[in-house]
């Protein structure tokens, strides 16, 4: 900027100087205005969606009060207890994690620890793909590809667990090619780009000094991994699962599309259940009254939830970012 | 010099803009150009537009498609959406109608602020009771049947209650699968209403959703159930005709209040409409009627429109349209797998145009 003004005020004089001075005056103030406005825009549509959605979602909160939390969900005779559908969207968020986060951090690390860079290019690439794929795409792959594939194999496992006590009540009959467990699934391959780049980036900013040090004490690459680039990394990884987390309890059409479309709350993986924004995608179009109005707050809640989420990401990242710029 | 042409070009550019735009909010979408007037035949020009049940969706793209050549002026638009949405976005002044399979339920009421509505009922529609059973093709079936399978009671095809009904069919011992609605929907609400009316033991009530035993498997739409039961051996599941008979699905008779074992077909839904018990609005609920040729879980659906019109030609064109539809367009219903109204509700339909604007 500042060598940008020195070269404007060195140059010979074609337009009085004083002029365009001002002129630039203007259209800095003008850009500093623009700027902000926008900024302050999207600060206003998130509160006033905030606003008009808890609006419409009081007669939910009035009559039903604490009930919001009740377990049975039944529109034909008033009862919208919101329950099974926290439960849903956490069993689904928690089954695409554990299956995202090893696989996106250990890409993570070949990206930065393993391969060349020559080599790390086109993986990345593909990974990246992975985010381009419309969730609507992922949706429709999972019901008519994906869940009478897998619906076999859950058949199989169910008859094999059936019985034993902890496996079993995870992983029993009934078993449901559209299910918690596809719904996670898919979730998973959808949130694996965000969670590896984020993950990369976090890993790439380890200083060499460190690695280098570890090696020349004798370290073997995976004891440098983990004396050195996982202590420096680790706030910063767990910043990058969070906001997958964020995106894999927002996540709508293709949790609705494979989900099963039950409200339970159920141990059984391999059954039919329901998640927060499925259900609001699914019955908003013939709702009335206080039916619609319970969706509305289940909007609510799942702008809350992803609120939360998504601050204690950023606080994790910016500490680990911190920590590692002290270093 | 130079700066203070543009500034100028700009200020005019934005004039007319705003100019634009301002005529575009006045004309509140639902007039055009209000060109020549007289009488409904002359040719009419602006856009229509419309939201609602996805039951009426392929037929308003089918009347939309022919009506093309009546009025060329005119642009109808047809969103989908579901009955509520709808009745929502007429409330809100969204669409010029809007497409309903239920009357306006109480706890709505209140949205439409007084103004009054007329209900122009447009066709009905069997719902079929589709099933999934190699070897078994004629089956039979009577709402107290239909309501403990759906409840879950029954959950084997062999089923004794099921074999005292079918006393000819080899009915295998698969389980049950449920096949439902993931959306909430009209043929659910009207589906399940049939149930409230005709079995005795049915105890989950009538709504657009439904509490469904935990082992049902859900698709979206009809078309999403019709993919379940074909894709699932021992499934049944409701689906309307249209989509069953594309989707070539096999459908059981079901008993209805005379006693008979009718199967769905556009006739037998027209029968049940001949006794239906006709409101002064013109709302009706054709399920379980009483003719002895009657399809029992037969379906209806309305076009609402507010009886007061804020423009002339909106109300033209509503006139055009919907008496198209109700004149012409019933001439496509069967080729789309629904059924006409009888001759007694049409004219009543027809009468109330006039209605319209008024």
């Amino acid at each position: 900027m500042s060598a940008v003004t020195q070269a404007d005020q060195a140059a010979p004089g074609a337009v009085p100087a004083g002029g365009l001075i001002g002129h630039r005056g203007l259209a800095d103030r003008t850009f500093q205005w623009l700027a902000l406005a926008a900024g302050l825009l999207v600060l206003i549509i998130l509160v006033l969606i905030a606003v008009s959605t808890t609006e419409q979602a009081s007669s939910w909160f009035s009559t039903e009060g604490w009930g919001i939390f009740g377990t049975v969900w039944d529109t034909a005779n008033n009862k919208f207890g919101a329950t099974p559908f926290i439960f849903g969207t956490a069993v689904t968020g928690i089954i695409a994690l554990v299956m995202a986060v090893p696989v996106s951090v250990l890409i993570a690390l070949l990206l930065v620890e393993v391969v060349p860079f020559r080599l790390a290019r086109p993986i990345v690439y593909v990974v990246d793909l992975l985010a381009v794929v419309p969730s609507v795409v992922w949706g429709l792959w999972g019901i008519l590809v994906f869940a009478p594939w897998i619906q076999h194999i859950y058949a199989h496992i169910g008859s094999a667990v059936n019985g034993i006590p902890v496996l079993g009540s995870l992983f029993g009959p009934p078993t449901s090619g559209a299910s918690f467990f596809t719904a996670g699934i898919i979730l998973a391959f959808m949130i694996t780009p965000i969670v590896t780049s984020l993950s990369r980036e976090v890993i790439a900013t380890v200083p060499t000094v460190d690695r280098e040090g570890a090696y020349a004490l004798g370290s073997t690459r995976w004891e440098m991994i983990r004396g050195v680039v996982w202590p420096h990394s680790q706030g910063g990884v767990v910043g990058a699962v969070l906001l997958g987390l964020g995106r894999a309890i927002g996540e709508t059409i293709a949790a609705a599309l494979v989900i099963g479309s039950s409200p339970s709350i159920t141990s059984h993986l391999f059954s039919t259940g329901y998640n927060m924004p499925a259900v609001i995608a699914n019955q908003f179009g013939e709702s009335s009254g206080v039916f619609k109005a319970a969706l509305m707050g289940l909007g609510v809640l799942l702008f809350v939830f992803t609120i939360i989420v998504n601050v204690l990401a950023r606080w994790a990242v910016n500490r680990s970012a911190r920590r590692m710029r002290g270093a | 010099m130079q700066r203070r042409r543009i500034q100028r070009v700009a200020a005019v550019g934005l004039a007319a803009a705003l100019a634009t735009f301002a005529a575009a909010c006045s004309s509140s979408g639902g007039s055009g150009s209000s060109s020549s007037s007289g009488s409904g035949s002359s040719a009419l020009s602006g856009t229509l537009n419309a939201s609602g049940s996805t039951f009426q969706l392929p037929f308003q793209q089918a009347v939309i498609q022919a009506f093309k050549s009546v009025q060329p002026g005119m642009t109808v638009n047809y969103g989908g959406g579901g009955s509520g949405k709808g009745r929502s976005d007429l409330a809100s002044g969204v669409v010029q109608f809007a497409g309903s399979d239920s009357p306006i339920p109480s706890d709505e009421v209140a949205n439409f602020k007084g103004k009054k509505v007329l209900y122009f009922p447009v066709f009905l529609g069997p719902i079929t009771m589709s099933y999934n059973l190699s070897g078994v093709s004629n089956l039979k079936l009577t709402p107290a049947l239909i309501a403990d399978i759906f409840q879950g009671k029954i959950t084997k095809w062999n089923d004794p209650a099921i074999k005292s009904v079918n006393p000819g069919a080899k009915l295998p011992s698969t389980p049950i699968t449920l096949a439902v609605r993931s959306d909430s929907s009209g043929t659910t609400a009207n589906f399940s209403l049939f149930l409230m009316t005709a079995a005795k033991n049915w105890k989950l009530g009538s709504s657009s959703t439904i509490n469904w035993p935990k082992t049902a498997h859900a698709g979206n739409g009809n078309g999403g159930v019709a993919q379940v039961i074909k894709s699932t051996p021992g499934a049944i599941g409701y689906v309307d005709y249209a989509d069953a008979k594309a989707s070539g699905l096999t459908y059981a008779s079901v008993q209805n209040s005379a006693g008979q074992f009718v199967a769905p077909s556009p006739a037998a839904a027209s029968a049940a409409g001949s006794t239906v018990t006709l409101k002064p609005d013109l709302t009706f609920a054709a399920v379980w009627q009483s003719s002895s040729s009657a399809y029992p879980i037969t379906y209806q659906s309305w076009d609402l429109v507010y009886q007061k019109q804020s423009s002339t030609n909106t109300t033209k064109m509503l006139k055009a349209y919907i008496g198209y539809l109700l004149g012409d367009g019933q001439k496509l219903l069967t080729t789309l797998g629904y059924a006409p109204l009888p001759s007694n509700i049409l004219s009543k339909a027809k009468a109330q145009l006039s209605q319209i604007g008024s």
